[in-house]
């Protein structure tokens, strides 16, 4: 299988403690790799190293290596603005910008440099109809992005991301805090998308992980436990944390 | 024993009615008192015509200019320099004994008694840079003045932003300075604009520093080497010096207007600011 991200013994610290531990993992291009693992596990943490948002922590420490298609991302040549365009991020709270649908979605091409309206509208549509919001949202794109509903602003920001062009999507919890049908057009989504991207899917919810991913990883206080295929580590899982964490006795 | 909640709720409820009805009661006495003295005197001549004999006949077209060109000029230098400051303080350091020596500075500028920026403002700009009583060296001590206004607001205003927000931009592949542009100064625009109000009020209200760095000419400034005197001034002269009450209440008249207008004008650019952003 082909490698889009690899990380090899990488390890964060925020001040003292070890966020993560020697997390050394392959995620394979144009899949579904879920990340689970209750809170303070260190996924999240590791989601921030490959979008390089954790630059935006004070007081970090990166030892180890990450890398995407095989170059290096925490190299001092690597311009984080130039990654960011290639990995993009949706966050667990859809925080849409106090703007237009229209502008929220064209604020990453413009930002690239695409003025043309033409261009733009095409992209704004593109991106919309790929996060499934399109046809929900085609007639009012000039209206506040605010007054979306939750599960549209999240396929909003999904949409924004899109409009990047990007070869990475990261999903930090999308769909915590959305209801059943959100969510399912979201899952929806992204088994369309994953032809065209790799998308990471950290989330809480193991059945969500389940229904949607093809590669499964399972983090517990800052360390990688398992990490195989959807089927092997939901069927038959290695480890017992695992297994435990599954079945839901703990998290 | 125990008073029934909704009894007390009802007592504070009149209590800050009788509050709220005293504050804007004391403002419309004052505005009822001014109108009722000044309307009378105030003409559409009144407003477009020179001033004779100190001020005791004619009008107040000079003064008038005067005010408008101090306000704007002040506000035109304050803004970017106050926005400036603010945007550093908050964007671009952390906070250290640096910023808080800065924010202390700010604070200490904010509280200085405006004769005393007057007395500065004469003996720097009018004596010691040679700019005689002019607009400049008026309009150079009132951006002192109202500098820490500007700063303060604004940086309340950038520092009220969303993390979130700022997060979200950059995740979208945006500098630092796009993000600022594009997304914080946006959205702290309303209070950005509360500020720049506020001042634009201070620099048409001021007296005693105007007096000492600008005159009091009545002439009509056509440079900013020119001595001026805005409607502040000219009402408390006319007062002060007994000119004329009939004068000095029609200027305020004026005075309370265009402070209104200026209000006004704000929230309408306020809200458009508001609703494009939102």
């Amino acid at each position: 299988m082909d490698t889009k991200i690899s990380t090899d013994r990488l390890k964060v610290f925020f001040g003292k403690s070890q966020v993560l531990k020697e997390i050394t993992i392959a995620v394979h291009r144009n899949t579904i790799t879920g990340f689970m693992g209750p809170s303070g596990s260190g996924k999240s943490t590791l989601i921030s190293v490959i979008n390089r948002m954790i630059d935006f922590e004070n007081n970090v420490r990166i030892e180890g290596e990450a890398a995407i298609d095989g170059t290096s991302i925490l190299d001092g040549s690597i311009n984080p603005i130039e990654l960011r365009r290639r990995v993009g991020t949706v966050f667990a709270v859809p925080i849409p910008l106090p703007r237009s649908i229209f502008e929220n979605i064209a604020y990453g091409p413009k930002l690239k440099g695409t003025t043309d309206r033409t261009s733009l509208h095409h992209i704004v549509e593109d991106s919309l109809k790929k996060a499934f919001l399109w046809d929900e949202v085609k007639d009012r794109l000039s209206t506040s992005a605010l007054k979306l509903s939750g599960g549209q602003q999240q396929r909003l920001c999904l949409a924004r991301t899109l409009a990047l062009k990007p070869e990475i999507i990261l999903l930090d919890e999308p769909c915590s805090g959305l209801d059943p049908v959100s969510t399912a057009k979201i899952e929806d989504a992204l088994s369309e998308l994953k032809s065209e991207y790799t998308i990471i899917l950290v989330s809480n919810n193991t059945k969500q992980i389940a229904r949607i991913s093809d590669f499964s990883a399972f983090f517990y206080l800052g360390e990688l436990i398992e990490y195989n295929t959807t089927e092997k580590v939901f069927t038959t899982p290695a480890e017992t944390k695992t297994e435990d964490y599954i079945q839901g006795k703990f998290g | 024993m125990r008073i029934n909640p909704r009894i007390i709720n009802r007592l504070v409820r009149m209590g800050l009615n009788v509050q709220a009805f005293f504050t804007v009661g004391i403002l419309i006495i004052i505005v009822a008192i001014i109108f009722f003295k000044g309307f009378p005197h105030m003409s559409f001549a009144f407003i477009f015509s020179f001033p004779e004999d100190m001020g005791r006949e004619g009008g107040i077209f000079p003064s008038i200019v005067g005010t408008i060109q101090l306000a704007l000029l002040s506000i035109l230098f304050a803004t970017p320099l106050g926005l400036g400051t603010a945007i550093f303080l908050t964007e671009y350091t952390r906070e250290s004994l640096f910023t808080k020596l800065i924010r202390f500075g700010v604070e200490s500028l904010a509280g200085i008694p405006s004769i005393l920026y007057g007395l500065f403002g004469f003996i720097f700009f009018v004596i010691k840079l040679k700019m005689g009583w002019s607009l400049l060296a008026g309009v150079l001590t009132m951006t002192i003045m109202i500098l820490p206004t500007i700063i303060r607001t604004s940086e309340e205003a950038i520092r009220a932003v969303p993390r979130q927000l700022r997060i979200v931009s950059y995740s979208l592949s945006a500098s630092k300075w796009e993000t600022i542009k594009k997304v914080v100064l946006p959205a702290a625009m309303p209070g950005i604009l509360t500020g720049i109000m506020l001042s634009i009020g201070r620099a048409v209200g001021e007296t005693a520093a105007i007096i000492f760095t600008m005159g009091s000419s009545l002439r009509l400034p056509l440079s900013v080497m020119d001595s001026g005197r805005t409607m502040a001034v000219h009402f408390y002269i006319l007062a002060r010096e007994g000119i004329s009450m009939e004068k000095a209440y029609g200027t305020a008249v004026v005075l309370v207007l265009s402070i209104l207008l200026i209000n006004i004008l704000a929230y309408y650019i306020m809200n458009k600011a508001i609703a494009r952003y939102s």
